[in-house]
C-alpha cells in the first residue's frame, strides 16, 4: 500500500484540477440556488393560488420532479431535450458547453420544487387572519403576500429551505454524469491519471464535508437568530 | 424506428435486462437492489439511531460523528469509496452491485438512525420514566415499551425511505451496474433516434413507482394522525 502523498493536494497539476472542480461545484451552486429559490417562490404561490387549474398545475410540476431521480432529469435534459429543437439551434447548444447548461436547468428546477413545498407550508403556517386583515386594510393579493405574509413564512421556512441547499450542495455531484467538470468529476479524472484514490477522494470528501457544514452551522445560527414568532 | 416499436423490442430488456441469458438487470434489479438495500440499512439504521440516543457518551459521540460525515456527504462519494476500496479490503474484485448495496447500506442506515432517534425521541419522557421505574432495565424498556411505539410513528418515513432508496439506485449508472437508467441509455444508443421518449419513458417509470410509494405514505401519516387524535 502507498503512502498517503500530501504534497499532490497542495501543489501542482491534479492540485489544479481538484480545484478547479471544486470551484465549478460552488459555481453550479451559487448559480442554481437563487433560481430555485425564485422557482420555489412561484411555485408555492401557484400552489396556493384561487383557481383549481393553476394549483394543478404546481402540483404536476412538484410532483414529477421529487419523484424521478435527479440522475433521469439530468438525462433527459441533456440527451433527451435538444432532440425537441430545430437541428441549428441544437448544434449551436452542443458548441456552449450544454452539459453546464442542461446541470443548471436540471439542479434548479430539481432544488426548486423542494423548495416550493417548504415555502407552500411555511406560507401555510401563517394564519389566514393574517392575510385576511391585509385585504380588509386595502392591499391587494400579491401586496398583502409580499409585505405581511411572506416575511413571517418565511422564519418557518428558513430551516427546511437551508436543508434544501444542503442537498443541492451535495446533488451538484451527479452532474457528473453529464460530464460537468465539477469536483466528483475531477476527483475521479486524477484518480484515473495517478492512481492516488485515497488522496483524491480524501480531498474530495473533505471539501464537500466542510462546505456542508458550513450550511449546516449557519442552520443552527439562523434557527437561533430568527425563530418563527406567535402571531 | 417508432416509439411502439422500439417498447416492442425492448419492453422485456427495459423489465430484466439481458436475464435469463445474461446477469438480471433493468427495472427488476433496481426494485431488487432497492428492496434490498433498505431491509439490510434498516437493522443497522435502528442500532445507529439507539446509540445516538443512549446514555453512553464513548457509543453516543463516534455514531453521532458518523451520522453527520455520512448525511454531509453525497452518496456519489460513498459510491466512490466503495467501489475503489472494497477490493483492497476485501482482497478480490468486488462486483458492481455488491458495491452499489454496500454504499446504499452505508448512506441509508445514517437517514434511517435520523428517522428512528426522531420518531423515539418524539415519545413523552415519561414512558421511558415509567418502564424504568416499573423496574425494566434500559434495554428491556427500549424492547418492550419505547420501540413498539415509536416503530409505529416511523412507518410513514420508513415508506418516504424506500421511495428515496428507488431513486438513489440510479447512480449504480455511474459505476456501470445495469439497472434502469443504464438499460435506457443502452437502448438509446442502439435505438439513436428517440431520445426523448426513451428518457421520458424512464421519468415516467420512476414516477410510477415513487409516486405510487410517496401517496401510500401520505395515506399512513393521516391514518396515524387521526388515531392518534380520536380517544
Amino acid at each position: 500500500m502507498l503512502s498517503f502523498d500530501v504534497s499532490l493536494l497542495l501543489a501542482g497539476p491534479y492540485h489544479e484540477m481538484l480545484l478547479a472542480g471544486l470551484r465549478l461545484s460552488l459555481t453550479l451552486l451559487a448559480i442554481t440556488l437563487p433560481l430555485a429559490l425564485a422557482l420555489g417562490t412561484l411555485v408555492a404561490l401557484l400552489g396556493l393560488a384561487p383557481l383549481a387549474w393553476l394549483r394543478g398545475l404546481a402540483l404536476v410540476f412538484v410532483e414529477s420532479q421529487r419523484n424521478v431521480p435527479l440522475l433521469a432529469h439530468l438525462l433527459f435534459w441533456y440527451f433527451g431535450a435538444p432532440e425537441l429543437l430545430p437541428e441549428a439551434a441544437k448544434e449551436w447548444l452542443y458548441g456552449q458547453s450544454f452539459e453546464a447548461i442542461a446541470a443548471v436547468i436540471a439542479l434548479s428546477l430539481y432544488a426548486g420544487a423542494y423548495m416550493a413545498e417548504d415555502l407552500r407550508s411555511g406560507i401555510r403556517a401563517v394564519p389566514r387572519g393574517q392575510l385576511e386583515a391585509a385585504r380588509a386594510l386595502g392591499l391587494g393579493f400579491l401586496a398583502a403576500m409580499r409585505r405581511v405574509v411572506l416575511p413571517q413564512a418565511l422564519r418557518h421556512s428558513l430551516p427546511p429551505l437551508i436543508s434544501q441547499t444542503l442537498n443541492l450542495w451535495k446533488d451538484t455531484s451527479i452532474a457528473t454524469v453529464i460530464g460537468v467538470g465539477e469536483l466528483m468529476y475531477q476527483a475521479a479524472k486524477v484518480e484515473s491519471a495517478s492512481f492516488r484514490s485515497v488522496e483524491a477522494f480524501s480531498f474530495a470528501t473533505l471539501a464537500y464535508l466542510t462546505v456542508s457544514l458550513l450550511i449546516t452551522g449557519l442552520a443552527a445560527w439562523v434557527q437561533r437568530a430568527y425563530p418563527p414568532r406567535a402571531a | 424506428m417508432g416509439f411502439l416499436e422500439m417498447i416492442d423490442t425492448y419492453w422485456l430488456y427495459f423489465l430484466v435486462g439481458q436475464y435469463p441469458d445474461g446477469p438480471l438487470g433493468g427495472l427488476a434489479l433496481t426494485l431488487l437492489l432497492a428492496t434490498l438495500g433498505l431491509l439490510l440499512a434498516l437493522p443497522l439504521g435502528l442500532v445507529l439511531g439507539l446509540a445516538r440516543i443512549c446514555p453512553w457518551r464513548w457509543l453516543r459521540w463516534p455514531v453521532t460523528g458518523f451520522v453527520f460525515v455520512v448525511r454531509g456527504t453525497p452518496l456519489l462519494m460513498v459510491v466512490f469509496w466503495a467501489y475503489f476500496f472494497l477490493p483492497s479490503v476485501t482482497g478480490h474484485k468486488t462486483g458492481q452491485f455488491s458495491t452499489m448495496l454496500i454504499a446504499l447500506v452505508i448512506f441509508d442506515a445514517a437517514y434511517l438512525a435520523e428517522i428512528v432517534r426522531a420518531g423515539l425521541q418524539a415519545l413523552p419522557r415519561g414512558q421511558m420514566e415509567a418502564a424504568r421505574a416499573l423496574g425494566l432495565s434500559y434495554l428491556g424498556a427500549l424492547r418492550s415499551v419505547l420501540l413498539p411505539q415509536g416503530l409505529r410513528h416511523m412507518l410513514p418515513s420508513l415508506v418516504n425511505q424506500f421511495a428515496a432508496t428507488i431513486k438513489e439506485t440510479s447512480l449504480g449508472y455511474i459505476i456501470g451496474l445495469a439497472e434502469i437508467s443504464f438499460i435506457a441509455t443502452q437502448v438509446n444508443t442502439l435505438v439513436f433516434t428517440l431520445p426523448t421518449q426513451i428518457y421520458l419513458l424512464l421519468g415516467a417509470t420512476y414516477f410510477v413507482l415513487c409516486f405510487g410509494l410517496t401517496r401510500l405514505a401520505y395515506r399512513l401519516e393521516r391514518r396515524l394522525a387521526q388515531r392518534l387524535h380520536t380517544p
